[in-house]
């Protein structure tokens, strides 16, 4: 469902990603994981057609990402870092707003928003404005435009950063139930996260990928933690 | 082109739900009214809205880049862009969604000078040929500065350098017009280079259609400008709009 091939993405003299390569198919959660500044944000907006690759391509569904953004858009559900949306409509309008940007119209929109206000469990500020709701509805309702159009794929960057453990706990929860029919990309700095509804670790560093495994085979081979794996992997990697 | 319908739904009605409609209006609808009766609306005896137009461009310097600048720096600075151009909907899209719902914004508040017209209408015979010829102008001149505000709004994250700048790019056009202007430049450059000057100011063309002349040079030069800026405007947003 998602084929990278050597994507690379640089900001003046900084690189951000260098050329990395994966491909991941249905049924799969991929942990995106990585210290601040690694290249995951930069992958995933290159993935979500919104920055544009300097080398090499990507295609999700068949679709390719230079050729076809547009296709790519539409199979794909993409919630950025810090879930932005406009601050002065109120929840309903701007679930409005992108089912009709998305063109999903009449009795298919009802289904749809019905759907995604219960999955979400945002009925009790579906007529609030943005701006007033905190930090945790606010990634749910990014979540809720992300999942409307019932994607395919699924590519979430830090989707349960702001959230309390009830509400990381939900999303999680979510995620898993989703995972068998679709496949999802998640970044996250919560390694027990990535234990607990990845199935599938790709470990970035200086834009480049230094781990692609299953957690349990990565904890197995380094024989320790997920976090020790983490911090030895970009650590000894970084200062070699 | 549901891209396009989105956009502009979601811009006009994002006037409206936030109070830069209503500020916008009342200091552009009390200025309207108050700059032709200080230049002597009814000391003229004149049964025409000459004054009216004639303050308009001075007055859109200022207010066209207000209503303009927020169209991308405010998506900037949000970070609501990066949400905008994952949806499946083009830059070209977009820009023109927002574009025509700014210029629709803007065509609201020009309606809602009816009262000027009125007037004219009620205290004398006027030409109201010129009357909607001049809010034709009108409209096209606001929809030249708008096209100039929304690419330097394009340009920045910050509000005020995308209004700074907008004021200035929409003086020069207005003011290259000025006969005071024209006559400096007549000292220094060639007749030729005046009259080119001359006839890239916005305020020449607006002021010949608004004394009742449409001619095709005029609508072509409005079109031109708008097309040109918006255009601009595409290019900076495909290539920085993740800058």
């Amino acid at each position: 469902m998602i084929e990278v091939q050597q994507l690379r993405r640089s900001f003046g003299p900084i690189i951000a990603v260098d050329g990395i390569s994966f491909s991941a198919a249905k049924g799969e959660v991929v942990g995106f994981l990585g210290p601040n500044g690694a290249g995951k944000s930069t992958a995933m907006k290159m993935l979500a057609c919104f920055l544009r690759p300097d080398d090499g391509t990507a295609s999700i569904c068949g679709r390719d990402i230079l050729s076809d953004p547009i296709g790519v858009r539409q199979a794909l559900g993409y919630l950025a870092e810090n879930a932005p949306a406009y601050n002065e409509m109120t929840v309903a309008g701007f679930l409005h707003f992108v089912c009709d940007a998305r063109r999903i119209v009449r009795s298919d929109r009802r289904k749809a928003l019905d759907r995604v206000v219960s999955l979400c469990a945002i009925e009790s500020v579906y007529h609030q404005t943005i701006d007033t709701l905190s930090k945790g509805y606010r990634r749910r309702v990014g979540l809720a435009q992300a999942l409307i159009h019932d994607p395919p794929v699924l590519i979430l960057d830090e989707p349960t950063d702001g959230l309390d453990p009830n509400q990381k706990h939900e999303v999680r929860r979510l995620i898993s139930a989703m995972a068998k029919d679709k496949c999802i990309i998640i970044s996250t700095h919560i390694l027990e996260e990535v234990e607990q509804v990845c199935n599938r670790a790709i470990i970035v560093a200086r834009g480049r990928i230094l781990a692609d495994s299953t957690p349990k085979e990565l904890t197995e081979k380094y024989q320790c933690s997920l976090t020790e794996v983490f911090r030895k992997i970009t650590t000894t990697k970084k200062s070699a | 082109m549901s891209g396009f319908w989105a956009v502009f739904k979601r811009e006009l009605k994002g006037y409206f739900t936030t109070p830069v409609a209503y500020v916008f209006l009342v200091i552009f609808l009390f200025f309207s009214g108050y700059l032709p009766f200080r230049d002597g609306f009814f000391e003229m005896r004149q049964a025409d809205l000459r004054l009216f137009f004639n303050a308009l461009p001075l007055l859109f310097v200022f207010m066209v880049p207000s209503a303009a600048m927020r169209l991308w720096a405010e998506e900037r600075k949000t970070g609501s862009i990066e949400l905008l151009l994952t949806l499946p909907i083009t830059v070209c899209q977009a820009v023109l969604g927002k574009f025509f719902a700014a210029w629709c914004f803007l065509a609201i508040a020009l309606l809602l000078t009816f009262p000027l017209p009125m007037t004219v209408v009620y205290l004398g015979q006027p030409d109201i040929g010129q009357i909607v010829t001049g809010y034709i102008g009108a409209l096209l001149l606001a929809g030249g500065f708008l096209a100039i505000g929304m690419f330097f709004s394009a340009l920045t994250k910050n509000q005020v350098i995308s209004f700074i700048l907008s004021v200035v790019a929409c003086a020069i056009f207005v003011f290259a017009g000025n006969p005071t202007t024209l006559d400096y430049l007549a000292l220094t450059i060639s007749p030729a280079m005046v009259n080119v000057v001359e006839s890239l100011s916005l305020q020449t063309h607006f002021e010949s259609i608004s004394r009742g002349v449409v001619e095709f040079k005029d609508m072509a030069y409005f079109i031109i400008v708008i097309s040109a800026w918006v255009s601009a405007c595409i290019v900076v947003l495909e290539e920085r709009k993740a800058n």
